[in-house]
């Protein structure tokens, strides 16, 4: 019996960070756009807006990315 | 496709049989938590995860050469011992629908093969050693592995948002947290697709080559692909959900940020480990991401006696499979009218279990219901309440005892007013 440890080890590894990685991503991505929402009612800066805008963009794309690969290590 | 024997056909039968159930059991792995924090209604994730399902079949062309990989000598392995391995799994994933506990669909019917194969050739055809490390080592790290992520991801999430105070905002969040949500569902339902429907296709594939009918190492006709695909999609679509009741709501109490980030755990551990190389079951890593989730948010709780249940259902599923993988087998083994009794027994007992599930039929309707269905005493306490109508009256008042309460709003920014 083998068992593989490294194996075990490295899934362990990656689904941990990939996971907080992905979720801290999405989240801050949300947080960003709600400000703008947040912002509709108010009357904040465009600028910062605009800036929050951008930076959740960034987080979505690169969830995206992330996604993206999973299907192709689905398909793969 | 002229020489198809009668038996060969009850196989491929009774292996779509099993797909379908597969298809079922595990509608909960992707979309118990969609279901349960309202980011779909119930009707449509199922529809989204069969149709994902189905894509996920015809998605990659490389199918399992082995049904259990190295746990079984599956060399000269005959068409009747599939047969009998098929009966136990499927017999064990009717079950436990019927109690509503998640339990991997694989570890059925791996031990539905090991107590067929003993009984048709002893028990050197086991590769023990094989058990340890991909069924009983995966058990555990799974909902470890999965759990913990989970439940780290939990706490960022709660802890990013959590000057997110604004009406507004808390709207915006909330939908963003249902999109995340239903996309990772979207990816588990893929995975799975491809992973378990070319499971069946292994079965068919492996029973027709067996039978003569193909030469050995050739790839399954494309009406294997294709029955097999429709199997598991249909099943999916049917919903297992008194299953996707226990795991979205019998663990524990999901807000949308938990349902996400165990959603996210579940879909990153199946990748990451079906691509490492250490498989873990697709249910035990989902079940271990919904605790997680629940222990990430601060006053979640998570429910001990269904997980312990749980739990113990995982532990049940290889031997309680594997003997009636052997009885079926040793039924088979006395000839033809054995497998006319087995195939009998196995609709037989399949109908009683419908049945029993009709008493209380848990479906799209009251699937976020909780009602009487929480902190029952133990394993048999709640197969007896499985199968006996539901108390009148009286439900709530233990559901006080034993559900906190959720605190008004401080730990909960992004709960949202009305999500359905």
């Amino acid at each position: 019996m083998k068992i593989d440890w490294a194996a075990l080890a490295s899934v362990f590894g990656v689904s941990l960070v990939v996971t907080v990685a992905l979720v801290g991503l999405f989240t801050l991505g949300i947080v960003a756009l709600s400000k703008q929402s947040a912002a509709a009612g108010s009357s904040a800066s465009g600028g910062s807006v605009a800036l929050a805008r951008t930076g959740a963009y960034a987080c979505f794309g690169l969830c995206l990315a992330a996604v993206s690969y999973g299907i192709y290590l689905i398909v793969a | 496709m002229e020489h198809i024997t009668l038996l060969l056909a009850i196989v491929v039968v009774t292996a779509l049989v099993f797909d379908f159930t597969n298809g079922f059991h595990d509608t909960a792995n992707a979309m118990a938590t969609t279901i349960s924090t309202g980011a779909l209604k119930p009707k449509t994730a199922v529809a989204m995860s069969a149709v994902l399902n189905l894509i996920g079949a015809f998605l990659s062309v490389e199918v399992a050469k082995t049904i259990s990989g190295g746990i079984v000598n599956e060399d000269g392995l005959r068409t009747e011992v599939i047969f009998a391995a098929l009966v136990g799994a499927i017999l064990w994933n009717l079950l436990t629908w019927l109690v509503g506990l998640p339990s991997s669909s694989s570890h059925a019917l791996f031990g539905g093969l090991i107590g067929a194969a003993v009984m048709s050739a002893g028990w050197s055809s086991i590769n023990g050693g094989t058990v340890v490390t991909k069924v009983l080592l995966p058990a555990i790290a799974a909902p470890l592995v999965a759990g913990l992520a989970a439940m780290l991801a939990t706490r960022l999430t709660y802890r990013i948002n959590r000057n997110v105070t604004d009406e507004n905002q808390l709207k915006s969040t909330a939908k963003g947290y249902r999109a995340g949500q239903i996309a990772s569902a979207g990816l588990v339902s893929l995975a799975h697709g491809t992973n378990d429907a070319q499971k069946t296709m292994g079965i068919i594939t492996l029973a027709l080559v067996t039978g003569g009918v193909l030469a050995p190492g050739s790839n399954p006709p494309l009406w294997v692909i294709v029955s097999a695909g429709v199997a598991i999609a249909l099943g999916t679509y049917l919903g297992g959900w008194r299953i996707i009741r226990t795991m979205g709501k019998g663990l524990t109490d999901l807000q949308p940020p938990q349902g996400f980030a165990a959603q996210t755990s579940a879909a990153t551990v199946i990748l990451a480990s079906s691509h490492l190389g250490f498989s873990l079951s697709t249910t035990q890593s989902c079940s271990g991401a919904v605790m997680g989730a629940g222990l990430g948010r601060k006053g979640g709780v998570v429910r001990w006696s269904t997980a312990t249940r749980m739990f113990i259902a995982w532990g049940l599923t290889l031997p309680a499979a594997g003997l009636v993988g052997a009885g079926a087998e040793f039924l088979t083994k006395q000839g033809p009218w054995g497998i006319t009794v087995t195939a009998i027994l196995l609709v037989g007992g399949s109908f009683a279990i419908w049945l029993a599930s009709r008493r209380r039929p848990v479906d799209h309707t009251n699937v976020n219901d909780t009602a009487g269905e929480d902190e029952p005493q133990g394993v048999v306490t709640t197969a007896i309440a499985a199968v006996q109508p539901p108390p009148v009256g009286g439900p709530a008042a233990d559901l006080m005892t034993t559900i906190p309460a959720p605190a008004p709003a401080p730990d909960d920014p992004a709960r949202p007013p009305a999500t359905v």
